[in-house]
């Protein structure tokens, strides 16, 4: 369990992190010293997910997961499909109970004070949930209904997620005839209507053009604030995008939990740069070795020098200025590869083994 | 604010938007008028039949309309609220709206009521367009009141059973066909049942849905009827609950 944002508690007790210490172990976490806020931010975590299994027949569908999120997080939740994302976000909002575990939402439990727990969610499931026969106004209003929103608001918030979701021209038309993009967006939509402080969100991105994809991600980023806000995706871009924190999972268990910034710190450590000159010689080699930098040097498969830096130095400015004031005639510098994309894989493939 | 009413609401509503309903009420409506003239044409002939003047007594608008139309509507029943209900709980898992209801800060009892309640509707204005056969026997002719009206009773509360063991019966698949074949299963072995035995005062004879609706035909409300079709009601309400709450705990 990581965040930036809070400072170390030097004074810990000792009882206390002896607990931590032993958490530590099954949450395969990185920082040790960040595990130490899982304990003491019991009671004011939005989303605390506590060891939790769930089981159909023989399968084990998600095995022992543990996370805990705060007011205002955002987290992508990544893995390859069938890892136990879509199974995971049922047992938050409350639609199956967990084999195993415990899941408190604004710190209820779920199972045990199901009606106050569901109160706080806004849930958008994998298909989103439509009566095709229903128009989208009246449906809207049926959520409302069924979501308990009172009376006097209930049109205020319709108005709003209309507005919010971009569906205000499909008001008065008939679900079953609406774009995959428009039902979508009212998905979204139902999910908003009791102002909730926990919003998940199954693949909100799923089957959108790239067009909508961008206006969507745009809501989302627009949505979070004060919500605590789950998203899960097997888009990366998606997280660099719009999360603050990242979860990946694979086979039902989460091998990687992380904030972002130190995600992408880490991808960083390891991010080469590719450069690509008109002039070709040997010396364009020598030279860049010997910027203090520079750790290694070798040639790309069309021609291109792909360069690694040091453990987190930017070295594009001097690349470049070397190769201008040589003349060699620059054609392309660039980072290497995606970031998120590299470590998503190795963590994905180094948990297969 | 009751979860029931936005329920049963927006369970009618779809009844209504969708051909079914309508073609359940066409079908039901034509059943039952087609069946009441051809009692009413029978009453004419066996008046005139010399043979049967032996049971001239018997022959009244009653012993040879009135309830033999009261009988066939029940098995008309039997037939048509399997197709109400089959939809009632298998579409919403088809239509992934399970996980809006089931997500949402309500109770379960009050989807199953509500939806219950709603199809409950539908039955009673099925019943209220085929009273018009009645209405046009009491203008000319002057059957029992009395045996009329408790047999609406008798016919309302065996539907009504109905439509509790046909949500059931939806509760139990995703395909609205299969939760049909299902729900007929059960009502028929429910009806035959009491074929089996003789006696009333067996319990297979009391099991039987049928038994108990021969009382109200001859205009008779007995407590044991009465309270034999509301455990009917209320088992199958209790069955979809726990069908329901056990399934996502499986």
């Amino acid at each position: 369990m990581i965040n930036d944002k809070q400072p170390l508690i030097n004074s810990l007790d000792k009882n206390c992190s002896a607990v931590i210490l032993l958490k530590s172990v099954h949450m395969g976490s990185f920082s040790p010293r960040g595990i130490s806020f899982v304990n003491l931010r019991v009671l004011t975590a939005m989303i605390h997910v506590q060891n939790v299994s769930k089981h159909f027949g023989d399968l084990v569908a998600v095995d022992n997961i543990s996370f805990q999120l705060e007011k205002g997080d955002v987290l992508g939740f990544l893995g390859p499909n069938g890892a136990g994302k879509t199974t995971t976000m049922r047992i938050i909002t409350g639609y199956m109970p967990p084999t195993k575990g415990k899941v408190h939402v604004a710190d209820v439990d779920i199972f045990e004070d199901p009606l106050t727990a569901k109160s706080h969610i806004g849930y958008l499931p994998e298909n989103p949930p439509l009566y095709e026969e229903m128009i989208v106004t009246d449906y809207l209003d049926f959520v409302a209904d069924i979501k308990k929103v009172p009376i006097n608001e209930k049109k205020g918030r319709i108005h709003y997620v209309m507005e919010k979701c971009g569906i205000f021209d499909v008001g008065k038309r008939i679900i079953g005839h609406l774009s995959k993009g428009y039902r979508q967006r009212i998905g979204i939509a139902q999910a908003l209507i009791n102002d909730p402080s926990v919003l998940v969100l199954d693949e909100p991105t799923n089957g959108l053009d790239p067009r909508q994809i961008i206006e969507i991600r745009k809501l989302i980023k627009g949505l979070s604030g004060d919500r605590t806000i789950i998203l899960s995706t097997h888009i990366l871009p998606e997280v660099t995008m719009i999360c603050s924190k990242v979860v990946i999972i694979n086979e039902g268990k989460i091998v990687l939990e992380e904030s972002l910034k130190r995600l992408s710190q880490k991808a960083s450590d390891v991010e080469n740069i590719l450069l690509k000159t008109k002039y070709q010689g040997d010396e364009v080699r020598e030279k860049i070795l010997s910027i203090p930098n520079v750790s290694d040097i070798r040639s790309g498969p069309t021609n291109e020098l792909i360069i690694q830096p040091k453990k987190g130095v930017d070295i594009r400015e001097e690349v470049s200025e070397l190769v201008i004031q040589n003349k060699w005639g620059l054609l392309e510098l660039h980072p290497v590869a995606h970031n998120l994309e590299e470590v998503f894989l190795k963590v994905i493939s180094s948990a297969g083994n | 604010m009751n979860a029931v009413y936005p329920i049963l609401k927006r369970e009618l509503r779809s009844y209504f938007a969708s051909p079914l309903a309508y073609v359940i009420l066409v079908v039901f409506q034509s059943i039952s008028a087609l069946f009441f003239l051809l009692y009413l044409k029978g009453l004419l002939h066996l008046q005139f039949d010399p043979s049967f003047h032996l049971f001239r007594g018997e022959l009244n608008l009653n012993n040879v309309v009135v309830i033999p139309y009261f009988d066939t509507m029940s098995i008309v029943l039997l037939f048509i609220i399997p197709l109400i209900t089959m939809r009632s709980l298998a579409d919403e898992r088809t239509s992934h709206t399970a996980e809006l209801l089931f997500t949402s800060p309500i109770k379960l009892r009050d989807i199953i009521l509500g939806k219950y309640l709603a199809a409950l509707i539908l039955l009673i204005i099925m019943l209220f367009l085929s009273s018009l056969n009645i209405i046009v026997l009491t203008v000319h002719g002057n059957p029992d009141l009395g045996a009329v009206f408790s047999s609406y009773l008798g016919l309302l509360l065996l539907g009504a059973s109905f439509l509790s063991i046909g949500i059931f019966a939806s509760s139990l698949s995703s395909s609205q066909l299969v939760s049909a074949i299902i729900a007929f299963g059960i009502l028929l072995v429910l009806w035959l049942i009491g074929a089996s035995s003789d006696t009333e005062s067996s319990i297979l004879g009391y099991i039987s849905l049928i038994n108990h609706f021969e009382n109200f035909g001859k205009g008779i409300i007995e407590l044991k009827d009465l309270a034999y079709y509301f455990s009917m009601i209320y088992i199958g309400l209790f069955l979809t609950h726990v069908a329901l709450d056990s399934e996502r705990w499986r």
